[in-house]
């Protein structure tokens, strides 16, 4: 599906991925295509279970076991590419470096001299609204502000791409919607592409320009759906109409998977004890 | 209605906890005392703490403790690096090659509870009778925790820092030096710790059996005169051997790792 336009920086077709388990093989994504165009924010979106996060290692470079062809800017890749930075949904800092030295990580890695990298860092570590907590340890701050090291350690590599995989979902509702703010002003300002891998309905809507929702397992393409709502956005926008009517119409969508889900579960859960 | 506020737990001061733990040993030096002096142990098995503490001028005086002292330091340090490089190294080897660590992993948790110290005729024969028997019983008798502690602490890495190091391209090289090293200071840390402990006791040990070096070699002369007395005071510098290796081995942890 989805024709690929030409303009597309990162491109995924026909992707498809198969667990082999005791049970049997499992399908966890069938055969998903779909193009970001740079500057876009795209969110996939989709019940638990669905392979948003098999999606976001296959795009990342980490599981390479997949059918179909992920390109970016033209060039297939076939393992972890430069030019996608990924953030991952579990605390992933360092928690033996400091802020500025977590966020230089990748500069590190280019060889630049100390204090420039030093300075680029603080760039960003400013950009997510850290400064003032240079020195901090990881352990010293707030599960969101962690978050937030990550962001700026992975822009800090200045990607082209900027992949995300529900990366707030740790965090309260409020603090969501605040780093949803934060995130959409970096990305205004940086014009960064984006790929957003999420099951939080306003989450979604609130940033994306496009939003890809997933079946349930296996997990296809259900439908894109276009976000036409003003930019720049702020989290104030979820008290709006359109706001609330691009969300009921992505929970219609997604209503029938999440049940499926839900359901399949249950099931699973009963033939387990009838089997014990 | 008036809500009673709770108080606020203050922060211990920064000396809070090592002079409460120098007032419990002093308690307890003061209560061994007392036992002994009331007669419920014997002065001819246990001499009393003050007795042991009067000894420690004729021990400086006479015996060289204090020379000694550093001798048996000398033997742990050297033997104390031997078990960090080797031991981390093969650690990291072993967590490498998976076959390697399937096939070894077993014998080398065996041997760390092994009896080094009685294949001390051996290591003369192997080395002779010099302080490289010494050393060479610590590092062997030190060795396995560290390996052990390493491969553990490299496995137990979150899966997630290794997938930030492999998003960045990471070489295997880099993984294992700005990743997977530095997640598993903690853990291999206890194994350092560890084969230090384990060193210690076999160096002093073969020190006491060849009658060559350190302290052991002191402690033999003492127990063979039957100084008990000097036998405890040169027991509580072996004691104090370990005391200034944990202390050092923190300092370099923090240093390393400074908040975990």
């Amino acid at each position: 599906m989805a024709a690929a336009p030409d303009d597309a920086i990162l491109k995924a077709d026909g992707i498809s991925v198969r667990f082999d388990t005791p049970e049997g093989a499992v399908i966890a994504v069938d055969d998903v295509s779909f193009t970001v165009r740079p500057g876009e924010f795209l969110s996939v979106i989709g019940p638990s279970g669905c392979g948003k996060s098999t999606l976001f290692n296959v795009i990342g470079g980490l599981l390479t076991h997949h059918a179909g062809v992920v390109s970016v800017a033209g060039e297939t890749i076939a393992g972890p590419h430069q030019a996608i930075g990924m953030v991952f949904q579990e605390e992933s800092t360092f928690p033996w470096r400091n802020v500025t030295d977590n966020v230089a990580f990748p500069l590190e890695l280019t060889g630049m001299a100390k204090q420039q990298r030093i300075e680029r860092a603080r760039h960003f570590i400013k950009m997510v609204g850290l400064d003032g907590f240079e020195k901090r340890y990881p352990g010293e701050l707030s599960g969101g502000m962690r978050q937030r090291v990550s962001l700026a350690r992975t822009l800090a590599s200045e990607p082209k791409i900027l992949l995300m995989d529900e990366p707030f979902a740790a965090l309260d509702e409020q603090t969501r919607l605040l780093l949803g703010d934060k995130v959409l002003q970096i990305q205004q300002t940086l014009k960064q592409t984006t790929l957003l891998i999420t099951h939080n309905i306003t989450e979604a809507v609130q940033m994306s320009d496009r939003i890809l929702v997933m079946t349930y397992r296996p997990g296809k393409v259900k439908r894109i759906v276009d976000i036409d709502l003003p930019r720049p956005r702020t989290s104030e926008i979820v008290g709006s109409e359109a706001f609330g009517r691009y969300v009921a119409q992505i929970w219609s969508d997604l209503r029938e998977e999440a049940s499926r889900g839900m359901q399949d579960e249950e099931q699973a859960v009963l033939l387990e004890d009838g089997a014990s | 209605m008036t809500v009673a506020a709770a108080p606020a737990r203050r922060a211990p001061h920064p000396y809070a906890a090592p002079l409460t733990g120098i007032a419990s040993l002093v308690v307890f030096l003061f209560a061994i005392e007392a036992i002994i002096r009331i007669g419920w142990i014997s002065q001819f098995i246990v001499p009393p703490p003050s007795e042991i503490a009067a000894s420690f001028g004729r021990l400086v005086q006479e015996e060289h403790i204090v020379r000694r002292f550093f001798y048996t330091v000398g033997e742990c340090l050297t033997a104390g690096v031997m078990i960090t490089v080797c031991g981390i190294a093969i650690g990291v080897l072993m967590h490498r090659f998976r076959l390697l660590q399937q096939a070894c992993e077993t014998w080398v948790a065996a041997l760390a509870s092994a009896p080094f110290v009685l294949a001390y005729p051996l290591f003369m024969v192997i080395f002779g009778r010099n302080v490289w028997a010494i050393i060479m019983m610590g590092f062997i008798s030190g060795l396995p925790p560290v390996i052990l502690k390493t491969i553990e602490g490299i496995s137990g890495t979150r899966r997630v820092l290794v997938n930030v190091g492999r998003s960045f391209n990471l070489t295997g090289t880099q993984q294992v030096w700005k990743i997977l090293f530095p997640a598993a200071l903690p853990t291999i840390f206890v194994g350092v710790r560890l084969g230090l402990v384990f060193a210690l006791i076999n160096i002093v040990g073969t020190e006491f059996l060849i009658n060559y070096g350190g302290l052991g070699q002191l402690i033999e002369d003492l127990a063979e005169r039957y100084d008990l007395a000097g036998t405890y005071a040169a027991i509580g510098f072996v004691i104090l051997v370990s005391v200034v290796f944990f202390m050092a081995l923190e300092k370099v942890e923090r240093w390393l790792r400074p908040v975990d």
